[in-house]
């Protein structure tokens, strides 16, 4: 084959500090499964700029409310988590597919591999999906998951933290993430939050109390805005022939 | 223009089929009883040539027309298709083994009016990866317009290679090796 166009390409070095890189050493799984040759950077074509319109679920209440998704009330901190979910270009991203899950107050996930000495708790699961409404707004009802101990190093615990799933306007803009909540004293400790250098980065992941969301006698309230955007289009640097 | 800095991508971390898999979004694009269905699958492997086996896999697609079933495809002449919306996922925990049924993807064009090969992206998620990774799957069947695809086009040899499935029993294998021998060709996104 005739080659047409050079592209570039991307390492973790030529990452910006706010972006994440691959390979983390101190986060250990990624030591064996970071790809370690640079990314390749092609325009973004017409695939890349779409993406699945995910509005269309025919979600309940409870799917939003990880509080009643059994008989009974799950223990822990009830809390309510919302936010927006905005373009780089500040515009709600109205009908977006949001999807959590996180480990019980205890901080036990209810999954097979997590077998650590926490209680289950028979009335969480933890999973939960919303659709954003036409302010961008998401809004879920869930208890604080507890902080757990990983195999990562010695002595290694995971702060309290909710995976979030995000699909933006285009296949670059898919994201996933965690919310962490503010202050939490293991964030100095923790190789997965800490794998972004850029300090203000990392704040961008971390809730905040919000005493106008909180519910007198029933819940605490965190809001947590995210940002989805897919990296600039980059200008070929074809054609030529070698 | 003032942009609004980027929310940071964490990993999804070894528990994401509690909010992610048996869902509404599942590994089935059609119904195996359509004529034109197409079973995709293959392995997710590490460094160190073991299964992967608390990943994620997703794919993006056009319909066999090829169109995408998103606003920003407003190419009226070519037919959307209802009931496909060109996008599955499928979990990796039976031994890092992922699945899709889904048709063959017509031709998208590229960036410079040129026609893409029928391809489909692809994302990775798992422990480890503190972000997703992604690729494009590419046919085996259709070496001609393989030939002529701008992307591979700008690829070296030995990275397109792994791009293209290879057809296996009726069905089509694409294993995603994430580092080492034979790793597989991954974009920025």
């Amino acid at each position: 084959m005739r080659r047409e166009t050079a592209f570039s390409r991307i390492s973790d070095a030529a990452l910006t500090d706010a972006d994440s890189p691959l390979l983390y050493p101190d986060y250990v799984s990624t030591r064996l499964r970071a790809p370690l040759h640079p990314l390749v950077v092609v325009p973004s074509s017409l695939s890349e700029l779409t993406g699945p319109v995910d509005g269309d679920h025919s979600l309940t209440e409870t799917d939003a409310d990880l509080t009643r998704q059994h008989a009974g009330d799950p223990l822990g901190q009830r809390i309510i988590v919302t936010g927006r979910v905005l373009g780089s270009d500040g515009k709600p991203l109205r009908g977006q597919l949001v999807e959590i899950w996180q480990a019980n107050a205890a901080g036990r996930y209810d999954h097979v591999v997590d077998t650590w000495n926490a209680p289950l708790d028979r009335n969480f699961t933890g999973g939960g999906r919303c659709v954003t409404d036409d302010d961008g707004t998401y809004r879920f009802v869930t208890v604080m998951p507890g902080a757990y101990p990983w195999g990562n190093h010695p002595n290694a615990w995971r702060p309290r933290h909710i995976h979030f799933s995000l699909f933006g306007r285009a296949f670059t803009e898919r994201l996933i993430t965690q919310m962490y909540f503010p202050g939490d004293p293991l964030f100095p400790f923790d190789p997965i939050f800490n794998s972004i250098r850029d300090e203000q980065a990392r704040e961008r992941l971390v809730s905040i109390f919000a005493m106008e969301l909180t519910r007198p006698e029933w819940a605490l309230g965190f809001r947590f805005d995210i940002v989805l955007g897919g990296r600039e289009a980059t200008p070929l640097e074809g054609p030529h022939d070698e | 223009m003032s942009e609004l800095a980027l929310t940071p991508s964490q990993t999804a971390g070894p528990y994401l089929t509690i909010g992610l898999v048996d869902g509404p979004i599942t590994n089935r694009l059609v119904d195996e009883s359509d004529p034109r269905a197409i079973r995709i699958s293959g392995v997710v492997l590490d460094g160190a040539g073991d299964p992967v086996v608390d990943g994620m896999v997703e794919i993006w697609q056009a319909n066999a027309a090829g169109r995408l079933a998103h606003p920003a495809d407003d190419r009226d002449e070519v037919p959307l298709e209802d009931g496909f919306r060109g996008f599955g996922r499928s979990d990796t925990v039976d031994a890092g083994r992922f699945e899709f049924v889904t048709v063959k993807p017509g031709r998208v064009p590229w960036v410079d009016g040129r026609l893409q090969a029928p391809h489909l992206l692809i994302g990775v998620f798992a422990r480890g990866l503190l972000k997703r990774v992604a690729t494009r799957m590419y046919f085996p069947d259709e070496a001609r317009a393989n030939a002529e695809d701008p992307v591979l086009l700008g690829l070296e040899p030995e990275e397109r290679a792994p791009l293209v499935a290879s057809a296996m029993d009726g069905a089509l294998r694409f294993d995603v090796i994430l580092q080492g021998t034979g790793q597989t060709t991954f974009f920025a996104m």
